[in-house]
């Protein structure tokens, strides 16, 4: 009976870390059901560059392409933006959404570090980033042709997040058809 | 350069702590004196070692050298020196970092002011102390190394989150871990216990001052959360019930039931398992919030950038020390001398139950910490609980704890009688009850629970003085006797008599800024003026202003009230690199409430969103907690003395019989 007593806290606490053993892989704040396979939140954002259309919600369809959000003020972006560049020159269709950013500075951004995207929005208020969720910069997200959310990459693609898993997604997309 | 030298200081560091680990445990057990005096040896160039990590990630910051990841993810050139130095902690890899420091130091501590333990103690206290401290040098190193460069270089960084950029950055963190973590060492001396199979007052005696340390500084640092909250996060609440917030209460109410519980043991040889079992869970509760915060299980404002693998890692040395402790405590503790029988009304029945209470209450805010991890696990729901599951919870325990403090201190040790006792609290019951009726009367029963509390805060203050008027046999004694009585009272019961006094004004501060606190939105422009709480606040100013690394809009208004006139600042600041608002409040003190007031964004027709609030006597919430503090110091130099002067007796019988000594 006494050794029971003594014995308690240790199963107690087991089951305690089985909890949190099972608690772990479970992310509270991330919620990504909420985008995946439906359709982008509408959006009509006004241009970054001079003499430009901007981003429209309805024209990220047509074909496979990436939705990379971005910031002048962003440094991980800096470190991203080489990547971007080089899928831009390997025939990857990108488009660019400049977060909490003024029109200004994300145009300088492009001028200075080059610039990868088709087509490039300015969402000074954040607002749209709200709709999708962006929760820090740079976000990417693979949309499909019919203008659905695929995958969300968080944080800066790596070369080796495209070849790994990006790239497959986005060739087995193209293959949907 | 410099990041490399601390990269190697840090694996030096843990090589160190392996040896400290290893070497003095074999040798307590072989009674090799030549590998115990190892022990000593490796705490203090494992201490050594990491403070040169530690200057050399500082030295990182001061530079501002972005080709080191962590200096280009938390500093730019703007950032002024003393949020570059604050930012060496302000991060995930470096908290961790001073984490490992603090377990070093006691470490280092134990070595070098441990001289008189009994030798095989002192280095399985030292041996258990380096196994955590090389878990987490391993963790660091492994998982979150503070030292990655980075490549390409940035040429400038990006920014310490601006609502750190405040002076508290510096103080807290340091603060706080030195009583969170330092509760390592109360676990070390526990587990050594447990391994030697023996606990006696000399080990309480030895245990007790490290707890004390720690506790005061987890006392201090908690206060200062709170109030580094109060005044940044724009509204002046100064409590949430954040996890993390809860992660540094919860050791905190285990080791003031550890406190006390040592108190039993050392004075009358009680509550020995119960005192090694507080000790394991008050760290093991600490280890819980360092999991908390870095794992991502839950959502909080201090989480840090969430990692799985880190999550992993944490739980795997939670698992592996609390379980083993824990699985030690099963095995060992039912074999170690219980100590001398207490009757039901007696100071060790007391505390006892006050144990009682502070586990139940640590248990309610374990439960509402990790309900939403419990519900995710059993049921897939994402729900978590607030503040009125704690209202409901929390505050009838404690409400029943404070109630008790003030009859533990005037019992008598051993055993105690009923109609003796209720006379020496005639006082303070009597001034809590005209309180209670008296407050009643004025604020209507409406507020009869406010007039509880401060009934509760009456109590507890006038409680902890009839300590000393008890001692000093005030009214009994002649002037000159009760001098002398007065001059001999020793330290440690003006330690008690100040925190348990404390804990009386904390009780006042927070019913009374609960219950009757005030507050106004507006929008205003210059020359406008508006009453708060017997107040003339008008807005004399507004102007844009540049700080160092951001631009704020700052408004001054003039407050005039009873006691005078004063002029007060708020400003909404705009950190361009980080596109965040932080708001500085302006806070007019007293010592009968403050007025706080923060403006938020300036609307299109020219005025500005201003938030006013009257917070009467909030700050005795913290003047209370400093209270608490300030009496552990006082009760910790006596302390000293005391160890100093029983070890001298103590030493030799010691060495051989492992009773519980009685004084």
């Amino acid at each position: 009976m006494k050794r029971a007593v003594f014995l308690a806290p240790v199963a107690l606490f087991a089951l305690v870390i089985i909890a949190f053993a099972a608690g772990l892989g479970r992310d509270p704040s991330r919620l990504p059901s909420t985008l995946i396979d439906k359709p982008l939140p509408v959006f009509d954002l006004p241009a970054v560059r001079d003499g430009d259309v901007g981003l429209k919600t309805t024209d990220i369809t047509g074909q496979p392409r990436l939705l990379n959000v971005f910031a002048s003020w962003c440094v991980s972006c800096r470190v991203e933006h080489p990547v971007l560049l080089q899928l831009k020159a390997s025939g990857v269709p990108i488009d660019g959404l400049d977060w909490k950013d003024e029109a200004v500075d994300g145009r300088k951004y492009l001028v200075e570090q080059g610039d990868p995207y088709r087509l490039a929005g300015n969402d000074r208020t954040g607002r749209a980033g709200i709709d999708l969720g962006v929760a820090g910069v740079p976000e990417t997200f693979l949309v499909d042709r019919r203008g659905r959310v695929r995958y969300k990459h968080i944080g800066p693609i790596s070369p080796d997040d495209w070849s790994g898993i990006i790239k497959p997604l986005m060739d087995r997309l193209r293959a949907e058809g | 350069m410099t990041a490399e030298i601390g990269q190697f200081a840090l694996i030096l560091a843990l090589v160190l702590a392996g040896v400290q680990t290893l070497v003095p445990m074999i040798g307590a057990w072989r009674l090799d004196p030549a590998m115990m005096a190892v022990g000593r040896t490796a705490a203090l160039l494992q201490l050594l070692f990491i403070v040169v990590a530690f200057v050399s990630l500082g030295a990182c910051y001061v530079t501002n050298d972005f080709s080191v990841a962590l200096v280009a993810e938390h500093s730019n050139i703007s950032q002024p020196l003393i949020y570059r130095i604050g930012a060496t902690w302000g991060s995930h890899e470096g908290s961790m970092l001073l984490w490992v420091l603090i377990v070093a130091l006691y470490g280092g501590a134990v070595a070098i002011f441990g001289g008189s333990l009994r030798e095989s103690l002192q280095a399985r206290v030292l041996a258990v102390q380096g196994l955590i401290g090389a878990a987490f040098l391993g963790f660091l190193l492994f998982t979150s190394n503070p030292f990655t460069r980075l490549s390409p270089i940035p040429l400038d960084g990006a920014e310490l989150n601006p609502v750190l950029q405040d002076p508290g950055l510096v103080f807290h963190p340091p603060v706080l871990y030195t009583g969170y973590v330092g509760l390592s060492i109360a676990f070390s001396f526990g587990v050594a216990a447990l391994i030697e199979g023996r606990v006696d007052a000399g080990w309480a005696r030895w245990v007790r001052p490290w707890v004390l340390v720690a506790w005061i500084f987890l006392t201090v640092g908690i206060a200062m959360g709170s109030l580094w909250a109060y005044y940044t996060l724009g509204w002046g609440g100064w409590w949430f019930w954040d996890p993390v917030e809860n992660a540094s209460l919860m050791p905190w109410l285990l080791a003031t039931a550890l406190l006390h519980s040592s108190l039993v043991l050392e004075r009358r040889g009680a509550l020995v398992s119960w005192t090694i079992l507080l000790a394991i869970l008050a760290f093991s509760l600490s280890l819980v919030g360092t999991f908390l915060v870095r794992s991502g299980v839950l959502t909080s404002v201090h989480a840090f950038a969430l990692d799985a693998r880190r999550g992993v890692y944490i739980l795997g040395i939670i698992a592996a020390m609390t379980g083993s402790s824990l699985a030690l405590f099963a095995w060992r503790a039912p074999v170690l001398r219980t100590g001398s029988l207490f009757a039901p009304l007696s100071r060790e029945y007391a505390i006892t139950i006050n144990n009682l209470f502070l586990l139940a209450a640590t248990a309610t805010v374990f439960l509402g910490t990790f309900y939403p991890v419990f519900m995710d696990v059993l049921h897939g729901d994402k729900i978590s609980v607030g503040p009125p599951y704690y209202k409901f919870t929390f505050v009838p325990i404690f409400i029943l704890l404070f109630v008790l403090v003030s009859f533990g201190p005037v019992l008598n040790w051993k055993r105690d009688e009923m109609r003796r006792l209720l006379p020496r609290l005639r006082w303070p019951a009597g001034l809590a009850a005209v309180t209670l009726v008296v407050a009643a009367a004025v604020f209507g029963i409406a507020h009869l629970f406010a007039a509880l509390g401060l009934a509760l805060g009456v109590w507890l203050i006038v409680g902890a003085f009839i300590v000393l008027a008890r001692r000093w046999r005030i009214g009994q004694v002649s002037r000159s006797d009760m001098f002398g009585l007065v001059r001999s009272t020793p330290l440690a019961v003006w330690g008690l008599v100040i925190a348990h006094a404390g804990l009386g004004v904390t009780t006042v501060g927070i019913t009374a800024v609960s219950a009757w606190q005030t507050n106004k939105v507006l929008s205003m422009s210059p020359g406008q003026s508006v009453k708060l709480a017997g107040n003339t606040i008008t807005m004399v100013a507004l102007r844009p202003v540049n700080g160092p690394n951001y631009e704020a809009n700052q408004a001054q208004f003039d407050v005039v009230g009873a006691f005078g006139r004063s002029t007060l600042t708020s400003e909404r600041r705009m950190y361009p690199s980080s596109q965040t608002t932080t708001t500085d409040a302006g806070i007019g003190v007293g010592i009968l409430g403050n007025i706080y007031i923060s403006v938020a964004d300036q609307n299109p027709d020219g005025g500005l969103t201003v938030r006013m609030w009257n917070h009467p006597f909030v700050d005795w919430i913290w003047a209370g907690c400093l209270l608490m503090a300030f009496g552990g110091a006082v009760s910790l130099a006596d302390r000293s003395l005391r160890v100093a002067k029983v070890e001298r007796v103590v030493v030799r019988p010691l060495a051989a019989a492992a009773e519980p000594v009685i004084p």
